[in-house]
């Protein structure tokens, strides 16, 4: 139990870890403001996985509690952003990030 | 003694005077302004008479009688009270300064009666009575001081008067920068007597002083500073080489000023000061030299450009500077008293000269150079007589004040043993000059054929506000000299037996004349020989033939432009001292502290703060994916330096 325990905790760090490095490669990369906002939910549920697996490693549910505020968050962060985005789509008709530089809509 | 015990109303009733007609003087009546601004004065010097009657009921160990009103100032071991004292030489001060500025604000109402500005005249008159009653009546150096620049204030006020005319509003300056010189002195001085006495009460210092050390001639001790730099001050107030070259520039002021501030009052506050501390100066001889040699040069140096001056106020102005220097020679040579004797005379007759010379103005419409006028006797006889008894005084003719006064000084001078008699002789040649250059005004101003436009210029008699201060002065003037007239005129010198508290062992030195009566007679007879040659000099000069005076100025024509230009003394100081300060402020101070160092140093951080704010706004360029790459950037760097401690072994394996 506890060698197997300990992979998986170990694995599930290492898939997070490249989760979130994933996340910011494609954030600081991508232009398209759908892709980026994905990424952020994609960082987002990488620390997600490294909460659930640390909760298991400590035998304590504060990790696992704390994702579902994440999710939460996560959630309301989605209704604001995709408002933000139509709006920009709107305004430039176009969903380039490169485009939205002025600090204003 | 009612009085006694309320000092401070002498010099609260023209500060009172001043407030009420400066501050509301502007919508008042002309009457209005007169009765305030004369009453207040005539109020001051009635209270000094009945002062003067209570004072001399006192007993000798009541005086000097002080009246502490508050401490002034306070710190550390230093003590500076609002004191006011009454002892002889105060009484003598009050009376002449209180009596002829009465006379000279009664004066004024007349002389000024169709000028601008006439509360603000009264105003600042008044003010600088206030502050002339202040330097004579304080206990202490620092309220001294006090009344010594608050005088200076309104000596730069009275001579900007007209400050619509550029040379007046120079003339202002000059006479208040040229002062400064003087008063950084007397500041020294003042801190060298606290450090050296540990008090500036005059009681204090001068009982301390009595005990100190006397230097010897030559030697340069405290005592010597002390007074050296006391008379640094006392030369500045009262116009003495090098520093003389204000007063005759103070000319621009209306004449009134002339008279108070610039002859009678003001410009004696330097022997005032010098004989207040006489204690201080018997300890210190070489300093006495340089008083008595400072000022014969003065008597004789400004009397010999007052020869050729044509500006009927400026001959006056330069014989102002001339009798000073009279004053300073006798407080130089031991002979307080008969300096402050001629102080007295000199306040009545050049009041006199000065008053009678504004009304010959007045009577001309203005006009002030001698050689438009002439032939002025008849149409204007009081102004006339009155001006000759002070032409009589300042020459010294028998029985008139001055004649007592330059006499005692003259006599003083001629028996002092560290200068010898040149002092005397110079003294001499000076009395000559004075004579002459005063019988020069006269005969150019009153005699003679009439120089002006006859049609154009209407001579008129001044109204009988003018006529009656210069009656009053003319009888001061002739009889003032009695009270201290020498034994052989059959008088007693009062005026000595009077300071003699005061002056102390100086004034008994004087009464006891080795040689006596028949030496005072032949140095008496040998200065009335003077001034008569200098009568008949001028005589000869300007009412016999003019072509003496046209061949004597070409066979000197040298020693003439010299004498026109003043010496050169106003374009020496300006190449020497005016214009290289004035390159240093400008070129130095001006274009390279100022523009350089100071503009420099707060401009540079404002062209630093934008340059730097030029590069790093480069930053904040809107774009989103930058600030994340940035985030990144910052948080490896933040991780990276707390997991250090652990990456540093696993990197040291690797190595």
């Amino acid at each position: 139990m506890a060698a197997q325990s300990q992979f998986l905790i170990t694995g599930s760090v290492i898939l997070s870890a490249l989760l979130f490095g994933l996340g910011v490669v494609a954030f600081v990369f991508k232009r398209n403001i759908i892709t980026v906002f994905m990424s952020i939910e994609l960082m987002l549920n990488a620390v997600n996985l490294a909460f659930v697996a640390f909760s298991r490693a400590w035998g304590k549910l504060d990790g696992q509690l704390f994702v579902f505020f994440v999710i939460v968050v996560a959630a309301a962060e989605a209704a604001v952003g995709l408002a933000i985005i139509i709006l920009i789509a709107r305004n430039r008709q176009s969903l380039n990030v490169e485009r939205v530089d002025s600090l204003k809509l | 003694m009612p009085l006694l015990n309320y000092l401070w109303i002498i010099p609260a009733l023209p500060l009172l005077g001043a407030a009420v007609n400066g501050l509301a003087g502007r919508n008042f009546p002309k009457r209005w302004v007169n009765i305030i601004g004369v009453g207040s004065t005539g109020l001051s010097f009635a209270a000094a008479l009945e002062l003067g009657r209570e004072f001399s009921q006192l007993s000798a160990d009541q005086i000097p009688w002080a009246r502490s009103y508050f401490t002034w100032i306070a710190a550390g071991t230093f003590r500076a009270a609002f004191e006011l004292q009454i002892d002889q030489l105060t009484v003598v001060m009050l009376l002449v300064v209180t009596g002829v500025g009465w006379l000279i604000h009664i004066y004024s109402t007349g002389y000024m009666a169709h000028e601008g500005g006439y509360y603000r005249f009264f105003a600042y008159l008044n003010l600088f009575m206030f502050f002339m009653l202040i330097l004579v009546m304080a206990a202490n150096y620092p309220l001294l001081f006090v009344g010594w620049e608050g005088v200076g204030l309104s000596s730069y006020l009275l001579i900007g008067f007209y400050f619509l005319r550029k040379s007046a509003a120079d003339a202002g300056k000059k006479a208040f920068i040229v002062n400064r010189i003087g008063d950084f002195g007397f500041m020294l001085a003042m801190f060298l007597i606290f450090r050296a006495f540990g008090s500036l009460d005059f009681t204090t210092v001068f009982s301390n002083a009595q005990n100190m050390h006397a230097d010897a001639l030559g030697e340069l001790g405290l005592a010597t500073i002390i007074c050296l730099l006391l008379f640094t001050g006392a030369v500045g107030k009262s116009a003495q080489i090098p520093l003389y070259v204000w007063l005759p520039d103070a000319m621009e002021g209306p004449t009134p000023v002339s008279a108070l501030i610039h002859a009678a009052t003001m410009v004696t506050a330097g022997v005032y000061v010098v004989a207040r501390s006489h204690v201080l100066f018997l300890h210190a001889p070489t300093a006495m030299l340089v008083v008595a040699v400072v000022g014969c040069a003065t008597a004789f140096f400004a009397a010999t450009i007052g020869l050729v001056q044509t500006d009927i106020k400026k001959v006056l102005a330069y014989s102002t500077v001339s009798q000073l220097g009279y004053m300073f020679l006798a407080c130089g040579v031991g002979s307080f008293t008969a300096g402050l004797f001629h102080l007295m005379t000199h306040a009545f007759f050049k009041a006199l000269l000065f008053l009678a010379a504004g009304s010959v103005i007045h009577a001309m419409g203005g006009e002030q150079d001698m050689r438009k006028m002439g032939g002025l006797r008849r149409q204007i006889p009081w102004t006339y007589w009155a001006m000759l008894m002070a032409t009589l005084a300042i020459a010294g003719a028998p029985g008139f004040s001055g004649f007592f006064s330059k006499d005692a000084i003259l006599m003083h001078a001629f028996e002092s043993e560290t200068a010898g008699q040149w002092l005397y002789l110079l003294g001499l040649v000076s009395a000559l000059l004075t004579a002459f250059y005063m019988f020069r005004l006269m005969f150019l101003t009153f005699h003679g054929a009439p120089r002006y436009d006859q049609h154009h210029v209407h001579v008129h008699e001044s109204p009988r506000s003018m006529l009656v201060p210069l009656v009053v002065l003319a009888v001061l003037s002739v009889a003032g000299g009695w009270v201290a007239a020498p034994a052989f005129f059959g008088g007693a010198d009062l005026f000595a037996a009077f300071l003699g508290p005061v002056m102390g062992n100086a004034a008994h030195a004087e009464s006891a004349v080795p040689g006596g009566n028949s030496r005072e007679l032949t140095l008496a007879a040998i200065a009335v020989g003077v001034s008569v040659t200098g009568f008949l000099l001028a005589w000869w000069f300007y009412l016999r033939g003019k072509d003496v005076l046209e061949r004597l100025a070409r066979s000197f024509r040298g020693v003439y432009t010299l004498l026109v230009n003043k010496y050169y003394v106003d374009e020496i100081y300006d190449a020497v001292i005016v214009r290289p300060l004035v390159w240093f402020a400008t070129r130095v101070l001006w274009n390279l502290v100022d523009e350089g160092a100071i503009d420099g140093s707060v401009n540079g951080v404002a062209r630093g703060t934008q340059a730097i704010g030029e590069r790093v706004r480069r930053v904040q360029s809107g774009n989103t994916r930058s600030y994340a790459a940035w985030v990144v950037v910052g948080a490896v760097l933040v991780i990276g330096l707390l997991l250090w401690p652990l990456l540093k072994p696993a990197l040291g394996m690797v190595h």
